[in-house]
């Protein structure tokens, strides 16, 4: 553990602290550091604390994640499961930068809402479920963003299929 | 062949068909609706900017279809905007014209295969008249096009229909290949 510590770079050590940060707090509910030099990560295993362990990110003088640069959706058909990825920086305070996924079951799934711990949640959240299908619990307004209201299924989808024609126009050519 | 081209004589007195003054007038002011789709629109909206001006020959964007003659279609037509469209189309008077603008609004684009929110081609839901290939098209193709609907617009006339004016115009169609082989002789 020692050696691989040393062959971390200085940036992925920062987020290793802050990692660590996070893990004494929270424990089990959150999985082993991922110290991969792209971008580290951790998975939130009890998808349930999600908003707790955000406000913790947000607000511990330590850490300080103010900023989210971007959630993206993801699917996991292969473990019936859809997802979230979320980069977090600490803009102004520290250099330190981590990604954290959050999972939810891929029928009727749901994944708490962290549009009130950084409003740029919200529209990220939209899009999420606009192309994956996932519920955010808690959302404010919880519509199709790119969508029209009315499509049928997600687009972003493993195993999507398109729509024979919308509003009595065909769609595929 | 302006009517200025023609001999007026000094007496002022000009001796024209009805139809011929109608079409000058309406081919020398076409009002496109102003609207872009996507990343042909910077091509239309620098087709109207002062290097290539458009109000040379008359043709600058109306902001409300009620006063357009010209639908002037740049960019991906995605299926919550074609029904959007559909009502500008419809809103406006006629005799109307359609000019799609590049790739996408012709046939779908790069979305062709696998775009699921793409229509592809305009011409699914309302008609066209003339189409300007490219991706995006550069301002002089555009003008190319622009100066194609005023020639059907000549074309046409009291007794002649737009599918008459459109075979007229097919009829005058110039093979590309030989105008290449044309400029290849000259400059050789």
């Amino acid at each position: 553990m020692e050696e691989s510590a040393n062959q971390m770079s200085l940036a992925v050590q920062q987020s290793k602290t802050a990692y660590d940060n996070i893990k004494e707090r929270f424990g089990d509910a959150i999985s082993e550091f991922d110290a991969n030099p792209t971008m580290p990560f951790f998975e939130v295993l009890d998808t349930k604390r999600w908003v707790d362990i955000a406000l913790h990110m947000r607000d511990n003088s330590l850490l300080r994640f103010n900023y989210m640069a971007c959630l993206s959706g993801v699917d996991y058909p292969e473990e019936g499961k859809l997802g979230i990825v979320c980069n977090f920086e600490s803009i102004g305070h520290y250099a330190h930068k981590i990604a954290v996924k959050v999972k939810c079951p891929r029928d009727g799934g749901s994944i708490p809402s962290v549009s009130c711990v950084w409003h740029t949640a919200n529209w990220h959240e939209r899009e999420a479920y606009d192309m994956y299908g996932m519920v955010f619990e808690g959302h404010p307004d919880l519509r199709r963003i790119l969508c029209p209201e009315d499509w049928t299924g997600y687009p972003l989808r493993k195993d999507y299929q398109v729509q024979e024609t919308y509003h009595g126009i065909k769609v595929p050519y | 062949m302006g009517l200025l081209d023609a001999r007026v004589s000094n007496r002022n007195v000009l001796v024209t068909s009805v139809d011929n003054v109608m079409n000058w007038a309406r081919l020398s002011s076409l009002w496109p609706m102003g609207f872009g789709l996507a990343c042909c629109a910077i091509e239309m909206m620098a087709t109207n900017a002062s290097n290539y001006d458009l109000e040379r020959f008359g043709i600058f964007p109306r902001s409300s279809p009620r006063q357009s003659d010209l639908m002037i279609v740049a960019g991906t037509v995605t299926m919550k905007m074609a029904e959007r469209v559909i009502t500008l189309y419809e809103q406006m008077p006629e005799p109307r014209y359609v000019l799609s603008m590049g790739s996408c609004s012709n046939c779908g684009g790069p979305y062709w295969h696998h775009g699921y929110h793409v229509l592809k081609g305009v011409d699914r839901v309302i008609p066209v008249d003339v189409y300007v290939p490219g991706c995006p098209p550069r301002p002089e193709a555009l003008i190319g096009g622009l100066m194609k609907i005023q020639e059907l617009i000549r074309m046409e006339g009291l007794g002649i229909s737009r599918q008459d004016a459109l075979k007229k115009l097919a009829e005058k169609s110039v093979d590309p290949q030989q105008v290449i082989d044309q400029v290849r002789k000259a400059t050789a």
